[in-house]
């Protein structure tokens, strides 16, 4: 007897749905929930998606951001009911599905340039709506 | 004593979030629907229980012996297993045992036959430690001695030496259910079960209380 039910039939009831497109190089604010004692609040994480990792429910995304001079990354998973939401501010032009270069670059080196098609396509799309 | 046992399929492993946002790693298991095929009785056969029977076997491919088991609303099914049971007489045949009989949080122990390792040496077959790779060494993954001279001048029985590993009946204990599908005749059961996907295993509910 083959098998009829496949691992990412049976995530697709777990994952997020209304999760917006975002690559490697896109700047994101990623709302999470914090729980401190009985407080739940939202707290914000704002950086360059510098990595897109795993595929299905097990997707995780690594965020940097230089902090007071400090460069800070966190990984998210994709899917997690702790994060709240994400929020696609600017596109970044990259080569790379990893821009893991982005670590030793510092100042106008690392600036990125917004994606052509994102600029002209995705958002009058998001005017649009 | 309700049953207790099903025959399932390992459908593979991923990961859920639990309500508090940790990651829970997952076995999927397709759980039945078991139908029962048979009654065994006390008083006919000695003992209680009840055979179950998971997944459809093509009438073209049963034999005329193996289809006098079935009686006529049961088709053939590609394995059949007897489960204890003392309620022989509230089942009857031709129901659907379904994932249902287990609840979320409920614990339970699974059975299936482990992936099969080949020929393999005592360090991974026994976890011995084996040699020193430097220092002139020329011992590194032997098993060393395996007895005495001429007292005993033989092997004792039971001896760890390299052989076939993995391919064996395994069974795994205290595994939480995490979610019960029973739509799509789902158990998501935390942690690893023994075997490949797609090979049969049998969830029961867990024997030991520790």
């Amino acid at each position: 007897m083959k098998i009829k039910l496949s691992i990412p039939e049976i995530e697709k009831g777990y994952m997020k749905e209304n999760i917006p497109a975002f690559r490697t190089g896109d700047t994101v604010r990623v709302h999470t929930k914090v729980k401190e004692g009985n407080r739940e609040r939202i707290q914000m994480f704002e950086g360059i998606v510098i990595h897109r990792k795993n595929s299905g429910l097990k997707e995780t995304f690594t965020v940097r951001k230089v902090s007071f001079g400090i460069g800070v990354e966190r990984i998210f998973p994709l899917h997690s009911p702790l994060v709240e939401k994400i929020e696609v501010i600017r596109s970044g032009k990259v080569k790379k599905s990893r821009i893991f270069y982005m670590r030793d670059r510092s100042g106008k080196k690392s600036r990125l340039k917004e994606r052509e098609d994102y600029k002209n396509g995705d958002k009058q799309i998001a005017s649009a709506e | 004593m309700m049953i207790n046992e099903l025959i399932g399929r390992k459908v593979g492993m991923t990961q859920i979030y639990n309500e508090s946002g940790q990651v829970v790693p997952v076995t999927v298991v397709e759980a039945g629907p078991c139908v029962v095929v048979g009654k065994r009785s006390l008083a006919r056969d000695g003992y209680n229980a009840v055979s179950l029977g998971f997944g459809e076997k093509k009438n073209k491919r049963t034999t005329k012996p193996e289809k006098g088991q079935y009686s006529e609303d049961v088709s053939p099914k590609r394995i059949i297993k007897e489960v204890k049971t003392e309620e022989v007489e509230s089942y009857n045949i031709g129901q659907e045992i379904k994932a249902s009989i287990f609840k979320p949080g409920e614990y339970v122990d699974v059975i299936g036959i482990s992936k099969g390792k080949g020929f393999q040496g005592v360090i991974r077959r026994h976890n011995f430690v084996g040699g020193v790779e430097t220092h002139g060494s020329n011992f590194h993954r032997r098993p060393g001695s395996i007895g005495a001279s001429a007292d005993p001048s033989r092997v004792l029985p039971n001896m760890k030496m390299p052989g076939r590993m993995g391919g064996k009946r395994v069974t795994v204990q205290n595994l939480s259910v995490v979610v019960v599908d029973d739509s799509k005749n789902l158990l998501l059961i935390r942690g690893a079960v023994p075997g490949a996907r797609g090979s049969l295993l049998t969830i029961k509910r867990r024997v030991s209380n520790g």
